[in-house]
């Protein structure tokens, strides 16, 4: 069998030497569906997803992605390796003052050559894919408008679309739905959850709200302080691994 | 309220005295009063130099346009100074802006940038045109070059200001996507800062258009030399001429900036 697209071992980040806020982590992902990473802020969820695609440097430890070590990658090799890892971000992270088109290409900029992007001479299948993302999201009028006229939702969407424009192997999605109102974030899950299953692409989802973990994951992962305390399907979370998780049980 | 008997009622202040600004405003008054005698300023000296300012304005009219061939061809030669000046600055402070800013590069190369922009601005564009006038002679070249480092100075620093203001969520996501440096520069940075940049090149655009008919005094081309000239020959009919073309010069210039700022906005 080919390596699991994702497997992490004995991953640990020291942001201040000697105070780790990942104390190894050991983590495989399989090739479908979504991965829900729980667990209290200042967990260290955020910093596992940014050591994955490396906007944060991992201390000691290896991350494989399909069996390449990310971690010793640089320079080229470390933009290859990016643009094979797509990322959904809390605040959607686009460019306000470009259009939903251009955020989107932005997803192709690891691909196309500078020039090409400077002129936005893009190859008309990454135009084409650009369109069909946005009537998959749901915003097949909005490619010549501006990011900041866009609402929360709306951003995510395009969020969401740019990260698929990568025709990415993994997805990281860090709180993408932290930002929105329960009815949106619901919607905005459902369509990362869809999105990703048509592609085959599998998720890592950073989230605070557990009910959603348990309706849309196949995985949960639960952390406290560093370390992985619970892993296993949604059925098997219970109000002990909870109390495990985020201490206390009041507001359970 | 302050009724005697009722300790309890002590004011209270709204505002506190500033006995700093009181006191400052002590000291320039002094200082003034000291300074006036100093400087030899009385009012017999200002009512001489306002019998010679009558005098003076009294020849400036009516200006005398019959050297208009000498007049255009200063006022051409000073627009190309600041045209030129301005495009060259702007190309420099480009690249200067985005290594000055903390933010986007490390410190071994923003702090020498940030000091050579420093240095750009620390000197006054007519000193900077009189060592250029020095350095390679006489001549429209001095006027560019002067004006050109006055503007590297002033483009290249609020330039790199203005970057280092800029979110970094966008530039985390284009990195996050593989992108270069350049493309990260082009897609997630620029944009940020675009509108901004324009409006510091205008108004550079708009000052080198005045400094221009300055430096030709110090003998670095445009209208300037023409103006120092008819000075110098007390044609003081022709020196009013030249001004009135100066300020019709300036004033369709901010005319012009004017709308291209607002169609920017």
């Amino acid at each position: 069998m080919a390596a699991p697209p994702l497997e992490i071992r004995g991953l640990v980040k020291e942001y201040v030497p000697g105070t780790p806020v990942l104390r190894g982590i050991d983590l495989a992902v399989g090739a479908e569906g979504i991965t829900a990473v729980i667990g209290p802020s200042g967990t260290g969820k955020s910093t596992l997803l940014r050591c994955i695609n490396r906007l944060v440097e991992p201390t000691r430890g290896e991350i494989r992605l399909r069996g390449e070590d990310l971690t010793r990658l640089r320079g080229k090799a470390l933009r290859l390796a990016r643009r094979r890892i797509g990322m959904v971000f809390q605040e959607y992270n686009l460019v306000e003052r470009l259009s939903v088109m251009e955020n989107l290409l932005c997803g192709r900029l690891g691909y196309v050559p500078l020039w090409r992007a400077w002129l936005r001479r893009y190859p008309a299948e990454d135009i084409e894919h650009g369109f069909a993302l946005l009537e998959a999201v749901g915003l097949p009028d909005y490619a010549t408008r501006r990011a900041d006229a866009l609402s929360g939702g709306q951003r995510q969407r395009v969020g969401i679309a740019r990260a698929l424009m990568q025709r990415p192997e993994l997805l990281l999605a860090d709180e993408p739905t932290s930002s929105l109102d329960p009815k949106t974030a619901v919607e905005v899950l459902e369509l990362l959850a869809r999105l990703t299953e048509e592609a085959g692409v599998p998720v890592v989802l950073n989230i605070h709200n557990v009910e959603l973990a348990k309706r849309f994951a196949r995985r949960i992962v639960g952390m406290s302080e560093g370390t992985i305390v619970f892993d296993g399907p949604p059925e098997a979370l219970e109000t002990a691994h909870l109390r495990a998780i985020y201490g206390g049980e009041d507001w359970l | 309220m302050s009724a005697p008997g009722l300790t309890a009622a002590a004011p209270r202040r709204p505002f506190a005295p500033s006995w700093g600004f009181r006191l400052g405003m002590l000291a320039l008054v002094a200082y003034t009063a000291y300074a006036v005698p100093q400087l030899g300023l009385s009012w017999e000296r200002l009512a001489v130099g306002f019998g010679e300012a009558g005098r003076f304005l009294a020849r400036m009219v009516p200006p005398n346009f019959t050297r208009w061939e000498l007049l255009i061809e200063g006022l051409v030669e000073s627009l190309q100074i600041a045209v030129l000046a301005s495009a060259i600055g702007i190309a420099l402070s480009l690249p200067l802006g985005v290594l000055a800013a903390r933010n986007l590069a490390p410190w071994w190369i923003n702090a020498p940038v940030r000091g050579l922009i420093a240095i750009c601005r620390s000197l006054h564009y007519v000193i900077v045109a009189i060592l250029f006038v020095k350095a390679i002679g006489f001549g429209a070249l001095a006027g560019v070059a002067a004006l050109v480092v006055a503007s590297v100075g002033f483009i290249a620093k609020l330039f790199a200001e203005a970057l280092e203001e800029i979110s970094m969520k966008p530039v985390e996501a284009v990195r996050a996507a593989g992108a270069g440096t350049m493309a990260v520069l082009i897609y997630a940075v620029l944009p940020q800062v675009a509108s901004r940049f324009v409006g510091f090149c205008l108004y550079q655009l708009d000052s080198n258009l005045r400094n221009s008919t300055l430096v030709g005094i110090v003998g670095a081309g445009g209208i300037g030399g023409t103006l120092f000239a008819a000075f110098k020959r007390f044609d003081y009919d022709f020196v009013s001429a030249i001004l009135i073309a100066i300020i019709a010069m300036i004033f369709l210039a901010e005319l012009v900036s004017g709308r291209v700022r607002a169609a920017l906005r």
